[in-house]
């Protein structure tokens, strides 16, 4: 029977909750790495019992963590982040010339079919791959050759957040950083082009530049992956053609401002979006915690409540905090600032709390085990 | 110029080290450790002792790519502030000696 263990990374360290399919009843184990912001933790497609983590700390840096055993035990591995080349400067948030610097890993994105091979996206942005299981980390520099000097950080940072490998096409990659943009790879990270026309931020100078744009979350469903969700600083968009344009899906959102985003495991036009009332208010409209799905591709948008809180409700729910599996009937999760972690059974009809104390959840991923 | 990092130089000195609680649980090991340490003694020298025991704590302690103190580590001993001490520059006697430990903490800041 399949099990589900979703991985949960917080302010103050790392959670791991487990189920079985019906998933009503689950078991928490944590924290691991306590006391620590523990931005992301991934398991490996190839081999499940391989999970990887980004533990970190202002006071005492970056240690990737990796387990072999589903997370019971646990072992830093590198942690030896190099930009290639002097990295010369990006914009900082007066508009001035900052040298970039590694700060922190923000994401892990495992390779679908190597479990030694994962990628990373880091604050100041630039994404790094290893080959040999987290041991060693090489930066793919390309990348910031795309005008990285007129990259500016976003409130939380100029952080590369969103890697997507695209499982039809082992050569193709899409990364997303605050505040740069989309940015697509046809040839395995070798080169890069900016993926951003369409999009229309007024927070720029120039609201149609190139790039600058603060995107906060990128999505596709793996049958159709030339189809991508993007949930900007404002705006919902969507592309048909692998980014090479977007239009907006916003529709009858009650706001379009947002970070997290996901699509059902089943269904390529059913994707979900949690909106917060503004750029300057984080946390959901009206005090109501409501996760919008639309089933037809962005043109309609139904609000998901059953289950959630209704009324004085003021978490944000964070870019990497939202994710899904991928059982016959798909369930959907959350978690959220105020340290709950949510689950649909039912691909967001029904909620339920899996824990209500958490830390504040900075990223939940999924993964559904045999 | 230094003198050579070779700790199998004859006379070493016997350095202690007090790591915070974050760092000694990262590392697996004790919270107080004894370290060989080639004279002179130097927070740099210390530093690569420490991070050639426990490699664990690379990157920890000191950038990686600068070799900087991080900037909220700070270090004490003899009841003095050290972090702003030269990286090369002799550390007193007494931690040379091995008699007063050198602490390593993670500064008060956040909450």
């Amino acid at each position: 029977m399949s099990r589900i263990r979703v991985l949960v990374g917080t302010r103050k360290g790392a959670f791991i909750l487990s189920a079985d399919a019906a998933r009503r009843d689950w078991q928490v184990a944590g924290p691991f790495f306590g006391g620590w912001e523990v931005f992301h933790m991934a398991g490996s497609p190839a081999n499940p019992d391989r999970l990887y983590a980004s533990q970190s700390s202002s006071w005492f840096g970056q240690v990737i963590q990796r387990s072999d055993d589903g997370g019971l035990t646990w072992n830093p591995v590198g942690n030896d982040f190099r930009y290639v080349g002097d990295p010369g400067t990006h914009l900082h948030y007066d508009g001035t010339p900052r040298p970039w610097e590694f700060k922190r890993v923000w994401h892990l994105e495992p390779s679908p079919t190597d479990a030694d091979t994962v990628y990373a996206g880091v604050e100041d942005a630039a994404l790094f791959r290893s080959t040999d299981g987290g041991a060693s980390w090489h930066e793919l520099p390309a990348l910031r050759e795309q005008q990285g000097a007129k990259w500016m950080p976003g409130a939380g940072g100029m952080c590369l957040h969103t890697i997507l490998l695209d499982p039809a096409n082992p050569q193709r990659l899409y990364v997303a950083i605050s505040a740069a943009g989309a940015f697509r790879s046809d040839d395995g990270g070798a080169s890069w082009r900016p993926i951003n026309r369409g999009l229309h931020s007024q927070t720029i100078p120039d609201p149609e530049a190139e790039v600058g744009h603060c995107v906060h979350r990128i999505a596709l469903h793996p049958a159709r992956p030339e189809t991508l969700f993007m949930q900007k600083h404002w705006d919902v968009m969507r592309s048909d053609d692998a980014g090479g344009t977007w239009h907006e899906v916003s529709g009858n959102l009650p706001s379009d401002f947002g970070f997290a985003m996901a699509v059902h495991a089943h269904e390529p036009d059913t994707v979900y979006v949690v909106p917060i009332l503004s750029d300057s208010e984080h946390y959901p409209p009206e005090g109501k915690l409501r996760v919008y799905r639309s089933q037809n591709g962005g043109k309609d948008w139904d609000a998901l409540t059953d289950g959630l809180p209704q009324a004085h409700c003021y978490v944000n729910i964070l870019r990497d905090a939202m994710a899904v599996d991928t059982l016959p009937e798909c369930g959907v999760y959350f978690g959220t600032t105020g340290g709950q972690v949510y689950v649909s059974a039912d691909s967001g009809d029904h909620w339920q709390a899996i824990v209500r104390d958490l830390p504040a959840v900075l990223s939940v991923s999924v993964q559904t085990l045999p | 110029m230094d003198a050579p990092l070779d700790p199998r130089q004859p006379d070493p000195a016997t350095v202690r080290v007090v790591l915070p609680y974050h760092l000694y649980t990262l590392a697996q090991c004790a919270a107080e450790l004894v370290l060989a340490v080639p004279r002179p003694v130097t927070l740099t020298r210390v530093m690569d002792a420490l991070e050639a025991a426990h490699p664990r704590l690379a990157g920890a302690v000191r950038d990686r790519t600068t070799g900087r103190r991080r900037p909220l580590v700070r270090f004490y001993a003899c009841q003095d502030d050290l972090s702003n001490l030269p990286p090369d520059a002799p550390l007193p006697d007494a931690v040379a000696s091995g008699s007063e430990p050198l602490v390593v903490v993670g500064a008060i800041a956040g909450g």
